[in-house]
């Protein structure tokens, strides 16, 4: 918005009159009700787990309805080590995602394989396959970087355009919204990762390297 | 009664079943944990006569494991003596110091710890090994003695590549069926996947073209 837009805001509700812009208002309802999927890979669930109980209670930030369907679910939060053998059902469940959807890869194995990455089973990170809004590193990231990751998403979806060039990925008619699952190979998952969505192209807007 | 050491055992084992060849491998270290060494044609008869011994009822297998063994080559220093010319072209007889070098083939191992739990003792260690590391690479399975091998044997059939005859449900556990590799074995290589990542170059930074037309 333009700062003179702004000011005259802030000028008006002073004086008692609250405006809006569809846009900020249709953000602002999405970012405060998250629903991420129920499910976890690995111990980083655990934290998962531990951030959605009564200490850390990720309700505070309207994300505390964790579905048990794709279907009902806007955010997969990639918690823990995917195998080669786990990778297709967790790119299958992202496709049976609606829009707008989004994704948190948590923890070093989610983000890059992390220890087992020079092993012979072990994705070297889920964002070979599908684009990750947020990376969280730690092993396990504690609750706190899980809530830091959250409100980063939230920040991520209060400035997404509806229009205009640059709007997400899921208001471009031409995007893909769904993404190829890897098939198992010889020696590998068959591609070992959609260069797509895994690349360092500048200005793509399925890029995940920035 | 507790266990006999393995030279005992392994006389027992000859006694009661006829044929077996069993040797015992001995274990350096300090846990000194000697091991069995069985034959492929008796080992289900030797499992089954140690299960139901009267005495030892070695009724639970622990654990089974693989383990690999590359081709290894030994190279040792033999003094020789040979006819050695001289510059000068006379010849005399001389002791010359040759490396001579033994190749010894690889083969894959199967390992089994025994326990008791009637009697309350253990373990018995037995081994079994392939005759090569290709298509020889085959044992009999001792499954059908002990239920609790059942997995840890196809977990050796999915990364070693050991094939257990008289298995009962030989299927790779661990990875996809349309794979082919072994990955536990020490010359296994991993598929090499890894994307070089170049970052985009800031124009009229030095080494790019813009500056090189300047």
């Amino acid at each position: 918005m333009a700062d003179d837009l702004k000011d005259l805001k802030i000028e008006l509700s002073k004086n008692g009159i609250f405006t809006t812009t569809l846009e900020e208002l249709y953000n602002w309802g999405r970012k405060n009700s998250v629903w991420p999927l129920t499910f976890g890979l690995a111990c980083c669930a655990i934290e998962m787990i531990a951030t959605t109980m009564a200490r850390y209670d990720l309700a505070r930030f309207g994300a505390e309805v964790f579905r048990p369907s794709p279907r009902q679910a806007d955010l997969i939060i990639v918690s823990g080590t995917v195998t080669k053998k786990m990778a297709p059902q967790v790119v299958r469940l992202y496709n049976q995602m609606p829009e707008p959807k989004y994704v948190i890869a948590m923890g070093a194995c989610a983000i890059s394989g992390g220890p087992f990455r020079d092993g012979y089973n072990v994705l070297k990170g889920i964002d070979r396959y599908i684009p990750v809004d947020v990376h969280i590193p730690g092993c396990p990231p504690r609750p706190e970087a899980l809530i830091h990751a959250f409100m980063t998403l939230q920040k991520k979806i209060e400035e997404q355009a509806l229009a205009g060039e640059s709007r997400p990925r899921h208001l471009h008619k031409e995007l893909p919204s769904e993404f190829p699952v890897p098939a198992f190979g010889a020696h590998d998952l068959e591609p070992p990762m959609n260069r797509d969505v895994f690349t360092a192209e500048p200005g793509n807007p399925l890029k995940v390297i920035q | 009664m507790s266990l006999p050491c393995p030279e005992e055992i392994k006389t027992q084992i000859e006694a009661g079943v006829p044929g077996a060849a069993v040797s015992v491998i001995a274990n350096g270290s300090p846990s000194a944990q000697h091991s069995l060494l069985l034959d492929h044609a008796h080992a289900r008869a030797v499992a089954e006569f140690l299960r139901d011994h009267a005495e030892w009822r070695l009724d639970y297998c622990s654990l089974m494991t693989g383990v690999d063994w590359l081709d290894a080559e030994t190279s040792e220093k033999v003094k020789v003596k040979k006819v050695v010319k001289a510059a000068d072209g006379s010849e005399s007889e001389q002791e010359v110091e040759e490396v001579r070098k033994t190749k010894k083939p690889g083969y894959l191992e199967a390992v089994y710890h025994l326990f008791s739990m009637e009697k309350k003792h253990g373990p018995v260690v037995l081994r079994m090994r392939t005759r090569d590391r290709g298509d020889g690479a085959r044992l009999p399975s001792l499954t059908p003695v002990w239920r609790s091998a059942e997995f840890q044997e196809r977990e050796a059939f999915d990364l070693y590549g050991i094939v257990f005859e008289g298995h009962p449900d030989l299927r790779r556990i661990l990875m996809w069926d349309g794979f082919v590799d072994f990955p536990m074995r020490k010359d296994y290589v991993p598929p090499v996947d890894e994307v070089p990542v170049v970052a985009p170059q800031r124009p009229g930074a030095p080494g790019t073209s813009s500056e090189a037309r300047r």
